[in-house]
């Protein structure tokens, strides 16, 4: 243990550096002063200077996704807090690891509606894991190692620190806990035995098995336990969106279930008669109507939060516990066991009949190749001939792997979901359950960040890709400010089609094509980017992307890439909102 | 919709009752009474909630509550002894002698004299207090507080 005194601010400094933290984002203010002075005259971690608070938490959130380390935020109070909420909420619906420290009015000064004062622990109370208002210095140590411990730990989350002007600027003794063991809070880390016996029993007999993946098997790196279950047992398997990437490449991966899932996905987890859900939470853009869901199946549910099993559907296996715990269990169950003839009869019908599903409903789309045939000269340059599938494609083309992908929310989000092959992990990064339009591009800051330390002392060459569309781009546009000033190379493919065209899919479809207030008016995009300093790229046909997307490659800097794309392109397969899984609009 | 006693045992710090009930308000649920008084041998409260809801509400509300991070215990089953107080002031008038002998009958008994009023007060399982405050209705009380339920296991 280390004892010595020192002011709140520079415990702060010294704690997040034993925490192991690198770099943080945040934006000075008055009630953090004293402890931006501490910034000042460390250099155990980078600051970057965002310039939106929002922006400085979502990047915390894309640098704690892509690496797997908790991610740091600093803000001030009052404005500088209530600007954070959207990036805390975020983070908080997709269980991402954060400490966020908000400065705070004097103690004194509290309840007294002082300057910049808002109630920043009662605001934040619902989209935390947990807050703290510190009320004095003595406790302060203790408070942030408990912060670091709950936010990465159990099911993570943002937890936020709301730390007022007088305690940074008190004396008192550094005293930081080598570990910490809070009484109330004892995740349980081990799945129950008997109930994987039983599910593996099940699993055995099963002719038409399922497994569900979601974003906790992101969350817990269980990328290799999960391929060899999938390797083991030749059971198919579907993703959620926050599980993207994990088991592409299975030769029984039947795509992205859901609202926008393929029809294989649905189809399977429709008929299914036993669906186990690794880490996913059952999310209604999931399941469609609840009462059809899976409704020949059993389900098996495999979850860190009991609170998440049985909230939306009755399990007949439900499983608390660490992830890769549970499945190195169920994988020692199952491994050499041979399958009864008439199981295994049953199971290479279901997989015939799902490979079936899949050859009949591919995922796909027009190019303009083939539907601008028919168009006159005048009209095909007038409209964008670019698919916005295509786009995403030709990424995955030229960068594959090398690429990290991060998005904003919409059309080009489920898109991307469908669209790009991913294989790595970790490799696609999007607001899932929040579904926070302006996320994309601050959150791909954070992710080259991570990427510059991951790959510091390696010949590989990984690039931050954000897609956006026309809509949420100019939410968060600011942070090409941040990413010249602090010489952050990302990579921003606006997918332009002059719409909010979720919304406008939705008017077209459910309210009789009346475009209420999607159309969107524009800016240069390519002279906006140019005024931050940042390099600006437009594209509207295959050439000029793929060229654009070069430059954006070999320059140092960051880049903004306009690409004119389809305006009337709709996301396929959809699930209207209420309907059973299997009730696909499929064209 | 069933009636439910949730006891819950946490940690006695900072917001921890506007934790508890900001997530019955955030996801819907009722609170019909909630007492809250600190453990006498720690740094503990306990705080008892009455509630609706068919088993699977109750089952949510249950390990939401388990989530927070100050709770350290969560217990809902019928194997309890409930025990609630009601104080009802009368006017001090000719009719007091017979409520005074109707709450004497009930273990109750006078906690504040004055000229112009008498505070009695009640205690007993709910539907007791219940029985009785309606069985006063005909003398007028000029006012009844109950505590909410408090509730041990037995």
């Amino acid at each position: 243990m280390t004892k010595q005194q020192m002011n709140g601010s520079r415990m702060l400094i010294e704690a997040l550096h034993l925490e192991g933290v690198s770099v943080i984002f945040g934006y000075p203010g008055g009630a953090v002063l004293n402890i931006y002075d501490e910034i000042y005259k460390q250099d155990y971690f980078r600051h970057i200077l965002t310039r939106h608070e929002q922006a400085a938490v979502h990047a915390a959130d894309g640098y704690a996704r892509a690496s797997g380390k908790v991610g740091v935020a600093i803000i001030t109070s009052g404005p500088g807090f209530t600007n954070a909420v959207t990036g805390i909420a975020t983070a908080f619906t997709d269980s991402i690891p954060l400490v966020v420290i908000s400065g705070q009015v004097p103690l004194t000064q509290i309840g007294t509606d002082a300057f910049q004062e808002v109630d920043a622990v009662g605001i934040s109370r619902p989209c935390t894991k947990h807050n703290y208002l510190v009320k004095s210095i003595e406790e302060l140590p203790r408070i942030i190692k408990e912060a670091f411990y709950i936010a990465r730990s159990g099911r993570p989350g943002p937890v936020l620190i709301d730390l007022p002007k007088d305690i940074s600027a008190q004396l008192g003794e550094f005293n930081y806990p080598n570990s910490i063991s809070l009484a109330s809070y004892k995740p349980t880390t081990k799945g129950n035995s008997r109930q994987i016996k039983k599910l593996a029993n099940a699993i055995l007999e099963s002719h038409n098995p399922l497994f569900y993946i979601g974003g906790g098997a992101v969350i817990a790196n269980s990328h290799d336990l999960i391929k060899k279950l999938l390797e083991i047992t030749q059971i198919p398997s579907v993703e959620t969106l926050m599980a993207r990437g994990i088991t592409q490449g299975d030769s029984n991966f039947l795509g992205m279930l859901g609202m926008h899932g393929t029809y294989t996905a649905n189809m399977a987890t429709s008929e299914c008669d036993l669906l186990i859900s690794l880490g996913a939470r059952f999310d209604d853009r999931v399941t469609g109507k609840v009462s059809e869901f899976a409704k020949f199946a059993k389900i098996a549910h495999i979850d860190i939060d009991p609170s998440s099993i049985g909230k939306i559907i009755d399990v007949n296996f439900p499983i608390v516990g660490d992830l890769n715990l549970v499945l190195q269990e169920l994988i020692k169950e199952l491994q050499d066991k041979t399958l009864e003839s008439s199981v295994s009869e049953g199971r290479s019908k279901w997989i015939t009949k799902l490979k079936k599903w899949g050859n009949t409903h591919p995922l796909r789309y027009m190019d303009n190749e083939l539907d601008s045939k028919n168009a006159d000269s005048t009209v095909k340059s007038q409209q964008a001939p670019l698919k916005p599938q295509w786009v995403i494609e030709e990424v995955g083309k030229m960068l594959g792997k090398q690429a990290i992908i991060t998005t904003d929310v919409g059309q080009h989000q489920m898109w991307v979901a469908q669209f790009y092959p991913f294989s790595e992990k970790r490799q696609f990064i999007t607001s899932g359950g929040l579904g926070t339009m302006g996320f994309g591009m601050p959150a791909n800051m954070g992710v080259a960040i991570a990427l510059q330390e991951l790959y510091k002392n390696s010949d590989e060459q990984k690039y931050a890709i954000s897609f956006s569309g026309d809509g949420g781009i100019l939410m968060n546009i600011q942070e090409l400010m941040t990413c010249i000033e602090s010489n952050i190379k990302t990579i921003n493919i606006i997918l332009n089609n002059g719409y909010l065209g979720m919304v406008k899919q939705w008017q077209e479809f459910f309210y009789e094509k009346r475009l209420s207030h999607v159309q969107l008016t524009q800016p240069n995009f390519k002279l906006l980017a140019e005024s931050f300093g940042a390099l600006g790229l437009e594209a509207n046909d295959k050439e000029s992307f793929r060229d654009a997307l070069q430059q954006a490659i070999n320059s140092p800097k960051v880049s903004l890439i306009n690409v004119h794309v389809n305006k009337d392109e709709i996301v396929l397969p959809m699930v209207p909102g209420g309907n059973p899984l299997y009730k696909m609009i499929l064209e | 919709m069933q009636k439910r006693i949730i006891c819950i045992t946490a940690v006695n710090e900072h917001s921890v009752l506007a934790r508890i009930s900001g997530l019955f308000a955030g996801r819907g649920y009722n609170i019909d009474s909630l007492t809250v008084a600190p453990l006498s041998d720690n740094n503990l409260s306990r705080i008892t909630i009455t509630t609706r809801g068919d088993e699977k509400v109750l089952e949510q509300i249950i390990k939401q509550l388990h989530k927070l991070i100050p709770v350290l215990n969560v217990v809902e089953h019928s194997e309890i002894v409930t025990q609630e107080i009601a104080l009802i002031k009368f006017e001090n008038n000719e009719k007091i002698g017979a409520i005074s002998a109707l709450i004497n009958a009930s273990g109750g008994k006078i906690v504040s004299w004055s000229e112009k009023n008498i505070v009695f007060s009640v205690s007993g399982e709910t539907q007791m207090i219940k029985d009785i405050i309606s069985s006063l209705h005909n003398f007028m009380p000029k006012e009844i507080i109950r505590s909410g339920v408090l509730a041990i296991e037995r």
